[in-house]
């Protein structure tokens, strides 16, 4: 089996840690030359794992409801727009007066693209096609669609919402699934 | 509308992977040859804007680094960020600064080191340049996946082909191939392009610019100073700025990016041009190909032809030196490189080079309007800049 692009990835890493090490039991630095320019790296000896912790709390209805098999957009009162992605102001009406409802199910591909280089944090999957598509309500939600071949897929073809479990993480999010 | 501002100094560092300096003495490179075409050193400066975006380098205030490193320790410092438009935003900082009369001598540096990091933790960190919790947390996309957004919509509107994008990468590799300072100094061919790797479908590797390390200044002067300072002064006649939705799924249109066009539309005004067949008004342009697909929708988003025939430009070489309006003499982004923090002030440096009749044998513009025009582009049309320069003063 090919190598996985993240298997690739953590590989090189992993090639560029031994060659500093090398240097650092050697000449007591983690110098490392590059082969392919001839110049000297510094290997950094520190390290940072990003990852970020984002409220939700004023949009938590949203995620819960994906539970309940719903995917849910807020509306502002006054003026009548529907947002989503779901926000509880209204600069428009410049209040927080929003209600919660429910999104169609079906809609329209606006565009789409398969993404083959990956990054990093998705490069455990396989080849994965995003796009856009407009609901019944006009509404436009960016997701991935169930379907990697360029043949099968075609702008204005029909789409369905559906709540899907993503793995190998396990959490629950949206991907549109063709008619 | 405030004083006018003169271009007065360039510098250009070369452009790539750039292993054998640091972030500091990479911007140096350009502020330096900056110092020198102006006749200004240090102490001159009274207002600097750097830059820079960052995350993939390993300097978080690089603006601070830089200035220390040049010796501008002490002058009012910005480090300034509007995504691969960044540059652009720097030089406009720079213009405001000098126009509104705070200071005469104002100097923008745009510097990125993309390759301190691993390809894709870059990828990753592009990815993440819209609306990072609804569109990258669950969905990866990718920089070179936004703009495939655009060119599926604009292939399936209006019947372009993938041949015809890689007119477009042609056409800056040729050029590319002049400009010593850009990261490919090499032709390619129509099978070169369409043989290449999606990386985005219907996106290829020849379709993308490079991951690239690079720099860019320019010092920019009051009418008065800029008079004393050169007999060859290039005059920013205005610049146009604009926004778009940070959702990809709030656009109605993936034709076209709506902040060039309304960016574009503002240059113009300002600088007392129509809006439409622009083209005639200028003697070079230098546009934001960060894809092919991009170029095509910048001949459109610019008014240089009709919507939907864009792409016909460039399949016809009306793009080429000698064409309607050449385009991207440089290597653009494509081929020149993409150091996403300097883009900007690189085609501000390029554009008066051009103008002066400064620029390398082999893509030298033939100057007749003595007028060209910038287009960057920051994340997918998420900022846009529009910078439109003359050899005459601008009318008051």
């Amino acid at each position: 089996m090919p190598k996985s692009q993240r298997e690739e990835a953590i590989e090189a890493l992993k090639q560029m840690e031994s060659f500093a090490n090398t240097m650092k039991s050697s000449i007591g630095l983690p110098m490392i030359v590059d082969p392919k320019t001839n110049v000297a790296i510094w290997y950094d000896q520190r390290e940072l794992t990003l990852k970020f912790m984002i409220s939700v709390e004023k949009t938590r209805k949203f995620f819960e409801s994906l539970s309940e098999g719903k995917l849910l957009a807020t509306k502002c009162v006054k003026t009548g727009e529907i947002l989503f992605p779901p926000q509880v102001d209204c600069p428009s009406s410049l209040d927080s007066n929003v209600e919660w409802i429910e999104l169609p199910k079906d809609g329209e591909l606006t565009t789409y693209t398969i993404i083959t280089t990956k990054p990093f944090s998705f490069s455990h999957y396989n080849d994965y096609t995003v796009g856009i598509a407009k609901l019944s309500n006009g509404v436009q939600v960016l997701a991935w669609v169930r379907e990697t071949d360029p043949k099968k897929l075609r702008i204005g073809m029909k789409v369905k919402l559906e709540i899907v479990k993503r793995e190998p993480e396990g959490y629950l999010t949206y991907e549109f699934v063709p008619v | 509308m405030g004083r006018k501002v003169a271009v007065v100094g360039i510098g250009h560092s070369k452009f790539g992977v750039r292993n054998d300096v640091n972030i500091a003495e990479l911007a140096w490179e350009s502020i330096k040859q900056a110092f020198e075409s102006a006749n200004l050193e240090a102490k001159d400066i009274e207002y600097v804007s750097v830059s820079n975006v960052g995350g993939w380098s390993g300097e978080p205030l690089p603006a601070v680094v830089v200035s220390e490193y040049a010796g501008l320790t002490g002058k009012p410092l910005y480090r300034v960020e509007a995504a691969c438009a960044s540059g652009s935003s720097a030089v406009y900082n720079a213009y405001n600064a000098v126009s509104s009369g705070q200071v005469d001598i104002a100097m923008a540096v745009g510097v990125e080191k993309m390759n301190e990091s691993p390809t894709p933790t870059v990828v990753e960190f592009i990815g993440r340049a819209g609306n990072y919790f609804w569109e990258f947390e669950n969905f990866g996309l990718t920089f070179p996946g936004y703009y495939a957004l655009y060119a599926t919509a604009y292939m399936s509107k209006y019947g372009a082909t993938e041949e015809d994008l890689c007119q477009v990468a042609i056409k800056n590799h040729y050029y590319a191939s002049f400009n010593p300072k850009a990261q490919f100094q090499r032709k390619i061919d129509l099978p070169t392009c369409m043989n290449s790797r999606y990386i985005a479908w219907p996106l290829k590797l020849f379709d993308a610019s490079p991951i690239t390390d690079g720099s860019a200044a320019v010092i920019l002067a009051s009418e008065e100073v800029a008079k004393k300072l050169t007999d060859s002064p290039v005059w920013i006649h205005s610049v146009g700025a604009a926004s778009g939705s940070a959702n990809l799924s709030k656009r109605n249109d993936f034709t076209g990016l709506e902040a060039a066009n309304i960016a574009a539309k503002m240059a113009y005004k300002k600088a007392g041009l129509e809006s439409e067949n622009t083209a005639k008004f200028f003697d070079v342009a230098e546009v934001h190909d960060c894809f092919t697909i991009a170029e095509i929708m910048a001949y459109e988003d610019l008014g240089f032809v009709k919507r939907g025939e864009g792409y016909k430009l460039v399949k016809e070489g009306q793009t080429y030196i000698g064409g309607l309006i050449p385009v991207n003499l440089s290597g653009g982004l494509k081929a020149k490189g993409h150091p996403i923090g300097a883009t900007g002030v690189s085609m501000v440096a390029e554009l008066s080079k051009q103008l002066l009749n400064k620029a390398d044998k082999g893509r030298q513009a033939t100057i007749k309007n003595g007028r060209a025009i910038a287009h960057n582009v920051g994340g997918t049309g998420h900022y846009a800049y529009v910078t439109i320069l003359g050899l005459d003063k601008p009318k008051d």
